[in-house]
Order: structure tokens, then C-alpha cells, then sequence
């Protein structure tokens, strides 16, 4: 007995002050990645871990981005939050105003980390900015809507293939969609998250604001505007294309709309580029490309598309230390290496314009051209102050009603004015209600 | 004289039952408080900010038209299911009850898809009925140009996710019928028989007044199950849509309260939806239980 206790407390002498000494500061990290991307970001924590010595990056896969963002919010209230959260990009202003937030422009400083933000893609980098263009969450994985075709259907109904950066007009696609219908397809078009790509990124790439006050960036005092001609008439014209066929309506999310064109069904498919991975792995029996989305003839000069995806968000309340890792790893994550494999990987824009040179450098794009048109598309333009992005209070209910609007006017129960004008009037008093939280 | 076994000591029966009376507060009645508070009050998500409103959630939903279709929607819902699990349930039952061969195998076999867990009953009817990828209704579109659209036409939803609620509580009513129907004496019904009752009468003047019980309990939870257990089929097949045809009162909370983290709102609409199914609860024991007949 006498023995063992010595020897247990030898065992304690030797190991304990070694342990301490060389444990290395830990970062928690809880993510919304799932499978081969939560594999990706697991090799990304990895490459970081093993670059140093100092901190320690843990990663959690905590569910999908719902349940991710619960999860900080319970995680802050029982003062048990990780020190970064990714978090979708409609969260944006709940996250802003949440007052959990370190922003990531003074972390960056207050850990004298020098960080070249000219260097990003602005469009990426705008999504996350506030007012006075500082940014507050550092962009993770971000898509941009494009135009997926079926090659072979195109063939059939005698229609060119398309350009990869010159976009087509919504005109000449509905006379392209038409004539997929006269070849014999069920359809014509079909489009996934359609707030997203025929209202949001609709709006952007025309610079139509959708909604005041710069889109909600320069106060929580702001209205909708989709109920404007040019919105309205869009619709309109996709309503009228259901009426033949040239528009099948699929679905709010991208499964129902991806599945018509994987079956051929219809010609054009338009969803995020996130798409491209999974339709090189879907598709086996016809061939396919990808085109800017459509722009209206008017519209000479179009603008910049604007992003989807998640951002990284630090949270407040952990030690200066702990902080300075955050950072370094941050930092980290920008660097070319680590964009150039997570753009190879999952599809998601490489967020350095270093990192986009050096792939163009190295001939990826001439080797995976499809890759290329979200990124062209998304540069075309320097973004302005209405293609920047949006910054709306309950921003997921907003969406909510507009795909809820948008369902009655493809199945006739409402005139595409009077869908968007309730649109407006249902999100306005969501927008009250979010400003009174925050007033 | 009479033995009694008391307690000695005062103490002793609270320290006793103090086990659960913990777990029920903890678990049941403080989330119940913090919600009822809740729904008082507008907060930000991380509770940093949060306002006193009196009763401005309640007032906001109760004056807003689509809360007010969506309480409609439910009731459509709720008893659509109960009344197609049940009315279903009892006829399998009835037939089951008949059957001479593999009776125990059919018994068992029909109470398997109880078994299946609500998320996994949409995708099953998913994969079933869905527009662009089920396979009954491309085969109905091919073959009989039947347009069938969940996905675009608020009945067709609605049908669907009464199919999948309800034919997984299916069998959920079979076993209690089953129990019930054993529980009738043969000999009533041998009696009738000999009296010159054909089957159908036997079943709606002996059988079905002895199972009023039994079906009056199966009416009570079934809508009790498609209040609130139905959650992960919607959330599977519609997500309360399309245009918000079947966006129920729960699946309502959910995505005011978890996805679109207005909590304030949320909580009100607990509150609101607790009251309203006391009531219906209420209404079946006062109304419905009347017709009941208690047998012993």
C-alpha cells in the first residue's frame, strides 16, 4: 500500500508540471460543416494544429446552420461559448447586434496581426462589412447562384452552347427555353432557393435596392422594396413561363429542382455553385456546363451577384491569449495554401484574390473552367452600395414570406404585384419587430 | 384494530417523493415559467437586450390573419389524421380480428410501422409521392396524367402529410382495437348472431358501442400525437409549405422561435397553443365522454 503511494506520487511529480507546461492553449470552433466538408475543415484544423505548438484548434460539427447558431446562443447565455461560430449569412444581423461579438477587424488589431483586407474579394468580404466598411465576421464558405445547362437537350432543340462569361439576357432565355420545350423536354427552367436567386441576387445583379437604407446596412429603420416594376415584371415573366412549361417550379430548397434536371426534365437548372461537386458526382448520362446567371437586355453593365453561405463569427468573454490564437488561426485559414484546398475541394470561392491568381497561375481554371464563372461573375463589378449584400433584422422569416408569396403566385392564387406587395407588408412588420428588440 | 403503516417522522414522505418532485420541476414546470415569461417579453436571441411588452406577442398574433389560418390549418390537420388513423385503424382491426390463419403474424406485421420514427416516415412518403422524384407519382403521371404536385398545391400537401401522420399511427389504434375486440364476450356476439344479426349489424350495435372507450381514449391522443408528435413528417415533406398551406402551429413555433429566433413570439405562441389544446381536451371530456359506455 506505502509503495503504491509513493509511487503514484512520484508518477504525479513527473507528469503534472510537464502537462502544464506544454499544453497548449485551446480554441473551440463549432461549425455547421457535414460530412466531406466537415472532413475538409477537420484537415484545415490539422494543418493549423500541426503548424505550431502554441494553440490547440478543436472543431465541432454542431448540425446543420440552425442548429448551429442555437447552439451558440444557449452556449453564450450558460457563459460556455466557443471562441468562434460559423454562422449563416442571413443570420449577419442578428449576429452584429448580438452584442456576443468581437469584431474581426479589432481582434485582427488588438492582436497586432497585419491583415491586407484589399487583398479579399470585396463582394465576399462586403457581405459581412458595416457601414464604414470594417469587417466583423471573417467569410468561410461562400457561393454565388449560376446557370446549369444540359448540353445535350440544348442540342436537340438546336441551341448554342452558352458563354461562360458573357451573360445571356432573360429574353434570349425564353426563347431558348421555349424551344427546349418544342424539342420535346418536359420543361424549360427550373430554379433552386428561389428568394435567394430570382429576388436577391436578382435585385443585385440590376443594382435595384431591396430594401432602404442601402439595404438595411445604414439603419434598422428599413423597408422592403421587392414590390418594385422591375421585380414584379421578373416574376411575372416566370409566371408566365410556367403557364407552357418554360418554368417548372420545384421547390423552395435545391432538392426537388435538382432532381428535374438531373431526370432531364428540364434544360436549365440555376443554384449555387456549390452545385458543381455534387452534379459531377449525380449526373452520368448527359453532359452539362455552366453560364453567368441571365440579365435583362436594359441592363448593359451588370453588376456583381452577391453570396450565400457562412461567415465566422468570434465570440466575446474568453482571454486575451486564447484571442491572439483565434487570430493567428484565422489568418491562417486565409492563406493561399489553405484556400487553394478548400476551393478545390468544396467548390466554395477561395476568399483571397492571391489565392485566385495563384490558381489561375497554376492552370486549375483551364482545367476546371466551371469553376471559374462564379468567381467572374461575382468580380465583374466593384459592388455597390445596393450590390453588396443585404443586412435585414428576421431575415429568415423574410425569406420565409417571400417563398411562401411566391408559391401563390405559381399556383395562381395571386397576381405576382399583389404576392410582392404583401411581401412587403408582412416583412416590413417583421423588420418592426426586430428593430423594437433592438431599440 | 386495524393495522396502519405510517410514517413515524414528518419528513420522511417529502424526502420520499422529493426525487420527483425535482425532476417535475426542473424539467416541466421551470421551462414552462421561463416560457410563459418569455412570451412577455421581446429579447434577442443572446439575451442581452429584453423588453417588458405585456401582452403585445399575444395581441400581435391574434390580430394577424395568418396566425389565425394557421390555427385552422392545425385543427384541419389534427383532425384529418385522427380521423383517418382511426376510422382505418378500426377496420384492420375489425378484419384482423376475423381472420382465421396467421393471425399473431398479421397482428404483429401491422404493428410495425409504429416503430418508425416520424422523420423516416416523410422521407419514405417522400420518396413515394413526391413530383419530381417519387415513384407512385411519376407512375401516375405517366400512366393516368394524374397531376399530382405537393409541392406547388396546398391540398395535395396537406393529403400527403395526413397520409404519412396518419398511417403511422394506423397502427397504433389496431393494437388497442385488437385489445378492445378481445375483450368483448363472444358470447354477445354469438347471441345476435343466432338472433339473425348479419356482421354489419353485429359491428355497429354490439361491437362498436363496447369499444366506445377505447375509441373515445384513441381520439384524445391521436390528436394529442398529430398536435404535437407530427413535427419531423412536415419538416421532412413540406416545411409548411407550399404558400404556407401546412404550416402548423407547431411547425409554426419552430420556425418562428429555433430558425428565425424571434423567441418572444415563440413563446406567446406555446402559450397560445397550450390553451388551445386544454380546450379541445376539455370539449372531448365534457361532450364526447358522454356517449361513452363504460362497461363494469
Amino acid at each position: 500500500m506505502k509503495k503504491l503511494l509513493i509511487a503514484v506520487a512520484l508518477l504525479a511529480f513527473i507528469v503534472m508540471p510537464a502537462a502544464s507546461s506544454a499544453k497548449p492553449v485551446k480554441i473551440y470552433w463549432w461549425h455547421a460543416m457535414r460530412s466531406a466538408r466537415g472532413e475538409v475543415a477537420n484537415t484545415m484544423i490539422k494543418a493549423f494544429n500541426d503548424s505550431q505548438s502554441e494553440y490547440e484548434v478543436v472543431g465541432a460539427f454542431k448540425g446543420n446552420y440552425d442548429e448551429t447558431i442555437n447552439a451558440g446562443v444557449a452556449a453564450f447565455r450558460a457563459r460556455k461559448q466557443p471562441h468562434i461560430l460559423q454562422a449563416f449569412e442571413v443570420g449577419t444581423q442578428t449576429m452584429m447586434l448580438s452584442g456576443a461579438i468581437y469584431p474581426v477587424f479589432k481582434l485582427m488589431k488588438d492582436a497586432k496581426i497585419d491583415v491586407n483586407w484589399d487583398d479579399y474579394l470585396q463582394p465576399v468580404l462586403s457581405y459581412y462589412m458595416n457601414k464604414d466598411g470594417k469587417l466583423l465576421s471573417m467569410p468561410f464558405n461562400s457561393s454565388t447562384p449560376v446557370m446549369y445547362y444540359n448540353k445535350d437537350l440544348f442540342k436537340k432543340a438546336g441551341v448554342k452552347p452558352l458563354s461562360k462569361t458573357k451573360a445571356i439576357t432573360w429574353d434570349e432565355l425564353g426563347v431558348i427555353t421555349g424551344k427546349l420545350v418544342k424539342s420535346g423536354a418536359k420543361g424549360g427552367m427550373v430554379t433552386a432557393w428561389q428568394s435567394w436567386t430570382q429576388v436577391e441576387n436578382y435585385s443585385a445583379i440590376h443594382n435595384i435596392p431591396f430594401a432602404t437604407k442601402s439595404n438595411g446596412y445604414e439603419g434598422l429603420d428599413c423597408n422592403l422594396t421587392i414590390n418594385n416594376k422591375m421585380v414584379v415584371n421578373h416574376i411575372s415573366r416566370l409566371m408566365n413561363w410556367s403557364k407552357n412549361k418554360r418554368f417548372v417550379y420545384g421547390g423552395q430548397k435545391y432538392q426537388g429542382p435538382k432532381a428535374e434536371f438531373l431526370a432531364q426534365n428540364v434544360g436549365v437548372y440555376i443554384d449555387s455553385i456549390s452545385g458543381i461537386a455534387k452534379l459531377k458526382k449525380a449526373v452520368k448520362d448527359f453532359s452539362w456546363d455552366v453560364a453567368p446567371l441571365p440579365v435583362e437586355a436594359s441592363m448593359k453593365v451588370p453588376q456583381n451577384s452577391i453570396i450565400g453561405g457562412a461567415s465566422l463569427w468570434v465570440l466575446k468573454g474568453h482571454k486575451k491569449k486564447e484571442y491572439k490564437g483565434v487570430a493567428k488561426f484565422l489568418k491562417f485559414l486565409s492563406n493561399n495554401e489553405m484556400q487553394i484546398y478548400w476551393h478545390k475541394e468544396t467548390g466554395y470561392f477561395p476568399i483571397t484574390i492571391n489565392a485566385y491568381k495563384q490558381l489561375k497561375k497554376d492552370g486549375y481554371y483551364k482545367k476546371n473552367p466551371l469553376q471559374e464563372v462564379g468567381i467572374k461573375q461575382l468580380m465583374r463589378q466593384k459592388p455597390t452600395k445596393i450590390s453588396r449584400g443585404l443586412r435585414l433584422g428576421y431575415f429568415i422569416q423574410i425569406r420565409n414570406i417571400i417563398n411562401e408569396e411566391l408559391e401563390l403566385v405559381w399556383n395562381g392564387k395571386k397576381t405576382p404585384q399583389a404576392a410582392m406587395d404583401t411581401a412587403v407588408a408582412r416583412s416590413n412588420k417583421e423588420l418592426r419587430k426586430f428593430e423594437r428588440t433592438y431599440n | 384494530m386495524i393495522k396502519r403503516s405510517i410514517f413515524k417522522s414528518r419528513g420522511l414522505p417529502y424526502l420520499l417523493i422529493l426525487p420527483q418532485i425535482l425532476v417535475t420541476v426542473t424539467f416541466f414546470y421551470w421551462p414552462a415559467i421561463k416560457g410563459l415569461l418569455q412570451s412577455f417579453m421581446v429579447t434577442d436571441p443572446f439575451g442581452n437586450r429584453s423588453k417588458f411588452v405585456w401582452f403585445d406577442n399575444f395581441v400581435e398574433l391574434l390580430l394577424d390573419p395568418l396566425y389565425l389560418k394557421s390555427v385552422g390549418i392545425t385543427l384541419m390537420f389534427s383532425f384529418g389524421t385522427a380521423f383517418v388513423s382511426i376510422s382505418l385503424g378500426l377496420i384492420i382491426a375489425a378484419m384482423a380480428n376475423r381472420a382465421l390463419k396467421f393471425k399473431w403474424t398479421m397482428r404483429t406485421m401491422l404493428i410495425w410501422p409504429y416503430a418508425v420514427a416520424p422523420a423516416i416516415s416523410g422521407v419514405l412518403w417522400l420518396f413515394l409521392l413526391h413530383p419530381s422524384f417519387g415513384i407512385v407519382s411519376i407512375f401516375m403521371k405517366k400512366y393516368f396524367q394524374v397531376d399530382w404536385n405537393p409541392v406547388l398545391d396546398g391540398g395535395d400537401a396537406m393529403t400527403m402529410i395526413i397520409m404519412a401522420s396518419a398511417w403511422k399511427e394506423i397502427s397504433y389504434n389496431f393494437v388497442f382495437f385488437v385489445a378492445g375486440m378481445q375483450a368483448i364476450p363472444k358470447s354477445l356476439i354469438e347471441a345476435a348472431a343466432l338472433d339473425g344479426a348479419g356482421p354489419f349489424t353485429r359491428f355497429f350495435r354490439i361491437t362498436l358501442p363496447l369499444l366506445s372507450p377505447t375509441l373515445f381514449f384513441l381520439m384524445v391522443m391521436n390528436i394529442i400525437y398529430a398536435f404535437f408528435e407530427t413535427f419531423g413528417i412536415i419538416h421532412v415533406i413540406t416545411q409548411g409549405g407550399p404558400g404556407g398551406s401546412t404550416n402548423t402551429l407547431v411547425y409554426k413555433i419552430y420556425q418562428d422561435g429555433f430558425v428565425g429566433l424571434n423567441l418572444g413570439s415563440s413563446a406567446a405562441q406555446s402559450v397560445l397553443l397550450m390553451f388551445l389544446i386544454i380546450g379541445i381536451t376539455v370539449i372531448q371530456f365534457k361532450y364526447v365522454e358522454k356517449k361513452v359506455q363504460y362497461t363494469g
